[in-house]
């Protein structure tokens, strides 16, 4: 520290650095320009997951819920997945809808908890109702972000050779239940 | 006026731009006088045309004159006025348009103002203004024209997206503005040095003043975002490390690293290259910032009209400017005299750590920033980094950053005696402990407690250093009452305003730590007549009502706080529905103590049950964040107000008059 001075400005290669740092950085900035111009929407964590397996994951239970919720458990028959927190209020909006489709009992509902204390998860749950199957913890966005979650609520629809076959961002409403939804699942089972 | 007048205006203000980018330049050159006294009337014409191009759009704003096309598509007749003003830069072209129009007003002043400063210095300088002006006047004019016409006249204008209808977002842009440009005159100087082949004092006494004010107007402008993301996105947070919030801090951070190593250049002539790349850095990241905002190339909550061939344009303007000016500064930088030696126990020592920590800072926030590009294009894969990477990374660095803010100041200049300053600083020690033990004894013992209470301690120690100082500046306890007065008044300025902007800083720290520790949030379901409790409020939901509001429908709470049994405050929350465009809104309603916030979200209602989604958190200290931020700014401008930048730059003679330690 002693010369202060001299250190930032000593040789050429300190006074060159700038600009190939720049350079590079502007190479990638084109690229990207580029790829957005091509049609790739940089609002979309992981463009489409769409009919690829669903990702691995093995994420454990609420306390005294168990099981939790892995990736054996979508295969087998047509599920939902829906994507939830206590922290999210669009979630307490489609909760009703969801609680009907359990009450229905026609097809396994199961749910991720993310980003969410596991005490305050419960609390809400018994707040609210509790329409779901199996329940995963995901405090660390590890499924969400395989996922390609971008915001809770989100909804997927798994076949039941665990492909995920339709993804429903926000929250649902009836019309969607009934005109989108409901008949894809149907269809997915024939 | 009418709008052609405009649009004629800032085309001719493109070709003035341009003779002034060139021709002063080549007169530098040859030395020729004539040709470099055309800096300052074409930088005078040039605010004078673009200020006309900036009227003209006013004027159509508040005339709702919707054949013009950015007015049909941002306004509307039935807004109040200042929004229709602040709609000509609620909008990416009229926006621009405030920016080059801000260039102009600044390169102007220093054509108006700068009769003191080297001939050759001012010629360049305004050229470097002048080739900036083009390059955003033909951005302006090749992609985003804000004058042109629509034809048919629609009878009425599309709306301004409401969540920009706001006091505090209105005036957010023009104060964005002023830094990210008043950063601009920090770069023409440095560019202009570089050519020149000369930094001293008289250079650094130039650039202060300007670094100084936009400094105060970032800091202004950062916190009115902040305040407006706080109370308008309805989660009671104030800062996302957002890439757009992003945007503007990471300038803030080389800005203030370059407020201080300014000092070391006027003071000791020394780190002279390195303030120079920090000019060049700082204006460099703004225009990174508006490039990013523009380009639509990130994700952000921020929407942001953005278009890709905006991008290019904007990508090749950023090219060319932080190209252009660094290979200047690869070729030229290592020719400069270099500065004297430092001791390392000395004022110039503290502010090159204190640039250390802030470039790191700033680089880190950068990385953090920019990765999710970086790893896309090495097809690394995507992923998004979250506030986690940035609280992680940007803490440690900020923690002894704070701890040097207190003993700096303190030091002397060349060789310093640090046992002594400590000494000094005994009391301030003493009251940091004592501050620390009355937060553990409210708060408590959990992690979290001793973490938030830490986090006071620190801004006590930086609280308290600032005061010890300014205190032996003006001998606050060995004087008579008299004595003091002319002490404090003789005292100069600068040293008065750095003594506000660190008080302001502590603050600052208070509200940062307090907020993140020790909010408070409960999320229910309320009917009418039911009662929440929130650290001690008893919050009751009165019920809701549908009202009208000039341009709006809205769903009203009504609550009603009391604590401890006393005065009962209401609370009126709302839920807007827009009509023109239709978009919905939450209004927080806020209820402010001097120490902390109850601030009550309404949501939507599971339907036809008259029950509501209440969102109700308790954010203690928040209100220190703006209580800090506003002194900062204050501090900024009251060091700006100095004697020695209001005579402008001394010549040389007058530098060494005065005295040294100031």
């Amino acid at each position: 520290m002693s010369e202060g001075t001299s250190k930032p400005s000593s040789g050429r290669l300190t006074a060159i650095a700038p600009i190939i740092i720049v350079l590079l950085l502007v190479a990638v900035f084109a690229k990207r320009l580029i790829d957005v111009q091509d049609g790739l929407d940089p609002n979309q964590v992981k463009s489409v997951l769409l009919d690829t397996p669903v990702p691995d994951i093995d994420l454990p239970p609420l306390p005294e819920r168990g099981p939790g919720l892995a990736t054996e458990n979508l295969k087998g028959e047509v599920t939902l997945v829906n994507i939830w927190g206590s922290w999210c209020v669009a979630c307490l909006s489609e909760h009703p809808l969801l609680m009907e489709v359990a009450a229905e009992n026609t097809i396994p509902l199961h749910g991720i908890a993310w980003r969410d204390e596991p005490q305050a998860s419960l609390r809400w749950l018994a707040r609210n109702g509790d329409p779901f199957d199996l329940i995963g913890q995901d405090p660390f966005s590890e499924a969400a972000i395989a996922f390609g979650v971008t915001g809770a609520p989100e909804t997927f629809v798994v076949d039941s050779a665990g492909v995920i076959r339709y993804k429903h961002v926000g929250p649902i409403t009836m019309t969607d239940w009934t005109e989108t939804i409901a008949p894809l699942v149907e269809q997915l089972r024939q | 006026m009418n709008p052609e007048i405009g649009h004629y205006a800032l085309a001719l203000a493109l070709p003035v731009a341009l003779v002034q980018a060139f021709v002063p330049l080549i007169g530098a050159t040859r030395r020729d006088a004539a040709l470099m006294a055309v800096a300052g009337p074409a930088a005078l014409l040039q605010m004078l045309l673009i200020g006309t191009a900036f009227a003209a759009l006013t004027q159509a704003f508040i005339a709702s004159d919707f054949s013009v096309m950015n007015v049909y598509q941002n306004s509307h007749t039935a807004k109040p006025l200042l929004y229709k003003i602040s709609g000509v830069w609620g909008n990416h072209e009229g926006s621009l348009l405030l920016w080059v129009a801000i260039l102009a007003v600044f390169g102007a002043a220093v054509a108006a103002f700068g009769a003191a400063l080297p001939d050759r210095l001012k010629a360049r300088a305004l050229a470097v203004q002048g080739m900036i002006g083009a390059g955003f006047l033909a951005f302006i004019l090749f992609t985003s024209n804000p004058f042109l016409r629509v034809d048919p006249t629609p009878a009425q204008g599309l709306g301004l997206n409401p969540l920009l209808q706001d006091p505090g977002l209105a005036f957010h842009p023009p104060m964005l503005y002023l830094g990210y440009v008043g950063f601009s005159m920090a770069f023409s100087f440095a560019v202009a040095a570089l050519l020149e082949g000369r930094v001293d004092a008289a250079w650094a006494r130039w650039v202060r003043p300007w670094t100084l004010a936009a400094w105060s107007f970032l800091t202004v402008g950062i916190g009115l975002g902040s305040w407006w993301a706080y109370y308008e996105l309805g989660w009671g947070g104030w800062w996302f490390w957002d890439p757009v919030e992003n945007a503007s801090f990471i300038p803030w951070l080389t800005g203030t690293a370059l407020l201080h190593s300014a000092i070391v250049v006027e003071k000791r002539e020394a780190l002279k290259s390195w303030t120079i790349l920090l000019a060049i850095i700082t204006f460099s990241l703004s225009l990174l910032g508006t490039f990013l905002v523009r380009s639509g190339i990130l994700t952000s909550v921020h929407a942001f009209a953005s278009d890709p061939t905006r991008g290019v344009f904007v990508l090749v303007l950023l090219a060319i400017a932080v190209g252009g000016s660094l290979t200047l500064y690869a070729i030229k930088a290592p020719k400069l005299e270099p500065g004297g030696l430092f001791s390392p126990l000395s004022r110039e020592s503290g502010l090159l750590l204190n640039n250390l920590f802030l470039a790191t800072a700033a680089a880190t926030v950068l990385l953090g920033t920019l990765y999710p590009l970086i790893a896309e294009a090495l097809e690394l894969g995507t992923l998004s980094v979250g506030a986690p990477y940035f609280n992680t990374v940007f803490v440690p660095l900020m923690v002894p950053l704070v701890l040097l803010m207190g003993i700096g100041p303190m030091m002397a200049w060349k060789r310093s005696d640090l046992a002594g300053v400590l000494g000094r600083l005994k009391g301030a020690l003493v009251g940091v402990v004592v501050v620390f033990g009355i937060a553990l004894a409210l708060s408590g013992v959990d992690i979290i407690d001793i973490a938030g209470s830490a986090g006071i301690a620190l801004a006590a120690w930086l609280f308290f250093a600032s005061l010890t100082e300014w205190a032996g500046r003006v001998r606050l306890f060995k004087s008579s009452p008299a004595d003091l007065w002319k002490r404090v008044s003789s005292l100069p300025r600068a040293s008065h305003g750095m003594t506000i902007a660190h008080l302001g800083m502590a603050v600052l720290i208070v509200g940062v730590s307090g907020s993140s520790a020790w909010k408070q949030e409960n999320i229910l379901t309320m009917g009418a007549g039911e009662t929440v409790t929130v650290a001690g409020f008893d919050v009751t939901f009165d019920g809701a009502e549908l009202i009208r509001g000039p341009n709006y429908e809205s769903v009203q709470g009504t609550f009603s706080a009391t604590r401890g049994g006393g005065k009962a405050v209401t609370l009126k929350p709302e839920r807007r529905v827009y009509d023109q465009p239709v978009q919905q809104t939450t209004e927080a309603a806020i209820h402010t103590t001097f120490w902390a916030d109850l601030y009550i979200v309404l949501g939507d209602g599971p339907a036809d049950t008259g029950r509501y989604v209440v969102r109700a958190y308790f954010e203690p200290f928040v209100p220190f964040l703006w209580y800090g931020i506003l002194m900062m700014g204050f501090g900024g401008l009251v060091s700006l107000s100095d004697r020695r930048h209001r005579i402008g730059a001394p010549r040389k003679a007058a530098a060494i008059a005065e005295p040294i330690k100031a």
